[in-house]
């Protein structure tokens, strides 16, 4: 019996992450049961608001990722029912999860953050998507990366290098989101840095460096064991690394985040890291970045994990 | 990393300095794995399980409509009378009672075999993975009809075959096409090994051949000498009429016949069989007996049991009636909801309808918002290995209740509608990944 009472993982739900929203939660359990951790893994569906409501565990773990788990939705569900739960409030999880709001707010901390313009299917439809795909381009060049506005896991992202990419990139976004975030492309290495506070503020884990075997970090990159080499720490001289480790602990100040988050950057030939986005609810399959940033530290992830429950639990 | 680093805890261990790809093996899987990888598009399946959402993508029987309680209690006098025998080994092509009575299965569709030439396997997809396994080395060409079963394909790309696919249209296949493409392979230097065919209320196009292009087929294959292999799911499950007679029924050498209970029964026990020449038989079972050395004792018995103790033909009546309302409601729905533009085929037995969406439409790129509006389907792409298929998707009716697919119709209209708006906005889309979609067996949606 642990000192946290029952513990729930939250996944699954019902965005286009379910599927990896089921292997982080059935990773982190095992995990924590190794501890001994009482834990229940359970769905995010009407029997889990039911269930809560009559028989409140004593601490949530949510790991949903998408829309629902990221999006405030979910935790503003969990602040309902009155339940402690490891992980960002619902106004930090809303702004992290919108792309050009947090990139707003993160650029006003400081941050590099590579040029965007975000606009719905309505406003393409309603003056016209050629001119408008047209300025886009002149402005911020190409390559340049489309994506929805929200959304993870790289759905429905596109780098587009020639302007005959760019009609069939826009309908794959928009099958994912009502608006697309277009944005300029920055080339260098690919870096995600970790964020954990266990109440003595937050801190950096090791930032991971990604090396796809394809053209982009893209799902079957993130989710393909084998598809991508990793380096912990990534290959940066010491005051390089130094500033995205900083980068990442200043976008989850800015955002207002709460216990764990993981923010992805570029770093570019001079060394500047370019911020990506923040997740509240960083993936913990076999193949995550949190998972390989905990190791890299030199932790085991249950171990952090119970620690950020045990934080949670006395609030 | 050094110590004290600000921003940065302490390493307590060791450090990945040298990459890692969290695989240790990733340098000596074999070729044939080159194409299994992560799937944005399988990923979203694993929301169509979830009851919020209508799933017209999966082809699972309903078995709801089985006697349960019978075959509980069948199951269970099973193990207490014969555990001995259900519970043990048994032989590699079958237990030899269950043969027999699949030799009368079989005389249903017209096809008269012997018990010594028929394979037990584990479901027919295993049938199908042996039968590949002993004719095709990597390269080899396999003739497909245009779509063909997702699952088949999987199993040729599995042993490194090239696929081939013959067009087929209303009434099946078509000959001059399979003239064609066995002429074309000859002139290559890579004669097909075999015809896969799926001749009755064909998945995923719902199409049935007719007699006349079924005798035509047959008479090609003589003359080109090319082996057909016909799998035969559905065979029993027509809406009107008697069951169509089988390729295998008029013709002894030269066709290998794949059967199921999947359909007919419960795929559960994953109880198939191949009957096939002599010869072929023979290497059928020394493949089999290297897979999985027996099929399970215990199911084979409780398919056996259940063809001798109930009447088998009465739940394929009730099965037969039970789809046949839900293909009506299926239809029904499609020709009140689905925009103009939008067209489809009226299957006469069977699970599918095959569907094909207005001129620019793209049903593999459509299925996020799909799911997002809580309905799933199985784009088009699925069903080639060439890319093909882009404006279809393959629509089931077997699971759902008639209620349940009206909705899920309703839902898809909704979305096809949106679609359409977008394509206009920017014109047709086109990803660019199109062949190898890595699709879970669509039986599990």
């Amino acid at each position: 019996m642990s000192d946290l009472g029952r513990v729930v993982v939250l996944a699954g739900g019902l965005s286009h992450e379910r599927d990896i929203s089921l292997r982080s939660g059935s990773r982190v359990a095992e995990e924590l049961r190794d501890l001994g951790v009482t834990v229940e893994l359970r769905d995010a569906d009407a029997a889990f608001v039911r269930g809560a409501a009559e028989d409140p565990p004593d601490v949530v773990l949510p790991l949903l990722h998408g829309s629902q788990g990221e999006d405030g939705s979910l935790r503003t569900v969990l602040e309902m029912l009155q339940l402690r739960y490891v992980g960002a409030e619902p106004a930090a999880s809303r702004l992290a999860f919108d792309k050009p709001t947090a990139n707003t707010v993160v650029a006003r901390a400081g941050l590099n953050v590579p040029e965007a313009w975000v606009l719905p299917h309505s406003t393409f439809r309603d003056l016209g998507a050629d001119a408008l795909l047209s300025s886009a381009m002149r402005a911020l060049g190409l390559p340049l990366v489309v994506q929805p506005a929200r959304g993870g896991s790289a759905l429905g992202c596109s780098i587009v290098h020639d302007v005959s990419e760019l009609p069939s990139a826009m309908v794959g976004c928009f099958a994912y989101a009502e608006d697309a975030l277009l944005q300029r492309y920055v080339s260098g290495m690919e870096v995600a840095v970790s964020v954990i506070d266990t109440g003595d503020g937050p801190v950096a884990l090791p930032p991971v460096e990604i090396v796809p075997d394809g053209p982009f970090y893209d799902y079957q990159a993130r989710y393909t064991a084998g598809a991508t080499e990793f380096f912990v720490p990534a290959r940066l001289d010491p005051a390089t690394r130094e500033a995205v480790a900083a980068a990442a602990v200043s976008a989850h100040g800015a955002l207002g985040l709460r216990d764990l988050s993981r923010s992805d950057f570029i770093v570019d030939a001079d060394g500047i890291p370019w911020f990506l986005e923040s997740n509240v609810a960083p993936g913990m399959t076999e193949t995550s970045l949190f998972p390989l940033a905990v190791a890299g530290s030199g932790q085991r992830l249950g171990e952090v994990l119970r620690a950020l429950l045990v934080h949670a639990h006395r609030r | 990393m050094s110590a004290g680093t600000p921003g940065l805890p302490e390493h307590r261990g060791r450090s990945l300095r040298y990459g890692s790809r969290l695989d240790s093996y990733v340098d000596r899987y074999a070729e044939r794995t080159l194409g299994m990888t992560a799937s944005q598009i399988r990923a979203l399946f694993a929301v169509a399980s979830r009851p919020e959402v209508v799933s017209l993508a999966g082809g699972m029987p309903t078995i709801a409509s089985l006697p349960l309680d019978i075959i509980g209690d069948l199951m269970a006098d099973l193990v207490r009378r014969d555990g001995q025998h259900a519970l043990q080994y048994g032989s590699g092509q079958g237990d030899p009672r269950l043969r027999e009575q699949i030799t009368e299965v079989m005389q249903t569709v017209g096809v008269h075999g012997h018990p010594d030439d028929v394979v037990v396997t584990v479901g027919s997809q295993q049938a199908l993975d042996l039968v590949t396994r002993i004719f095709i080395d990597p390269g080899d060409t396999v003739l497909v009809e245009a779509p063909s079963y997702v699952g088949a394909l999987s199993t040729f790309r599995s042993y490194q075959a090239a696929v081939h696919h013959v067009a087929m249209d209303e009434h099946g296949l078509i000959p001059e096409a399979l003239r064609e493409a066995i002429r074309f392979g000859k002139r290559a230097g890579t004669p097909a090994k075999f015809l896969y065919t799926i001749p009755n209320y064909h998945n995923p196009a719902g199409v049935t051949q007719t007699v006349g292009r079924r005798e035509e087929i047959l008479r090609i294959a003589q003359v080109e000498d090319l082996l057909v292999v016909e799998d035969d799911p559905y065979g029993l499950l027509g809406f009107d009429g008697e069951p169509p007679r089988a390729i295998r029924a008029d013709l002894d050498d030269g066709v290998i016949y794949l059967g199921t209970f999947s359909k007919t029964f419960a795929p559960g026990l994953r109880v198939g069989w191949a009957l096939a020449p002599h010869a072929v038989r023979e290497k059928l079972v020394l493949a089999a007996e290297a897979a999985v050395l027996c099929p399970p004792a215990l199911n084979q018995l409780a398919v056996s049991r259940y063809l001798e103790s109930y009447d088998w033909l009465g739940q394929v009546k009730v099965f037969r009636e039970l789809y046949r309302e839900r293909r009506d409601a299926m239809l029904d729905a499609l020709d009140e909801l689905l925009p103009d533009g939008s067209h489809w085929n009226r299957p006469e037995g069977g699970f599918y309808v095959w569907v094909t969406l207005p001129e620019g439409l793209d049903s593999q790129a459509m299925l996020p918002r799909a799911v997002t509006d809580r309905v799933a389907y199985v784009p088009g792409t699925a069903f080639y290995s060439d890319g093909f298929g882009t404006r279809s998707m393959r629509l089931s009716y077997c699971f759902p209740t008639p209620e349940r697919i009206r909705e899920g119709v309703r839902r898809l209209a909704g979305v096809v509608e949106q679609e359409l708006d977008l394509v206009r906005t920017f014109g047709p889309g086109h990803l660019s990944d199109r062949a190898g979609l890595g699709l879970p067996s669509p039986d599990l949606t």
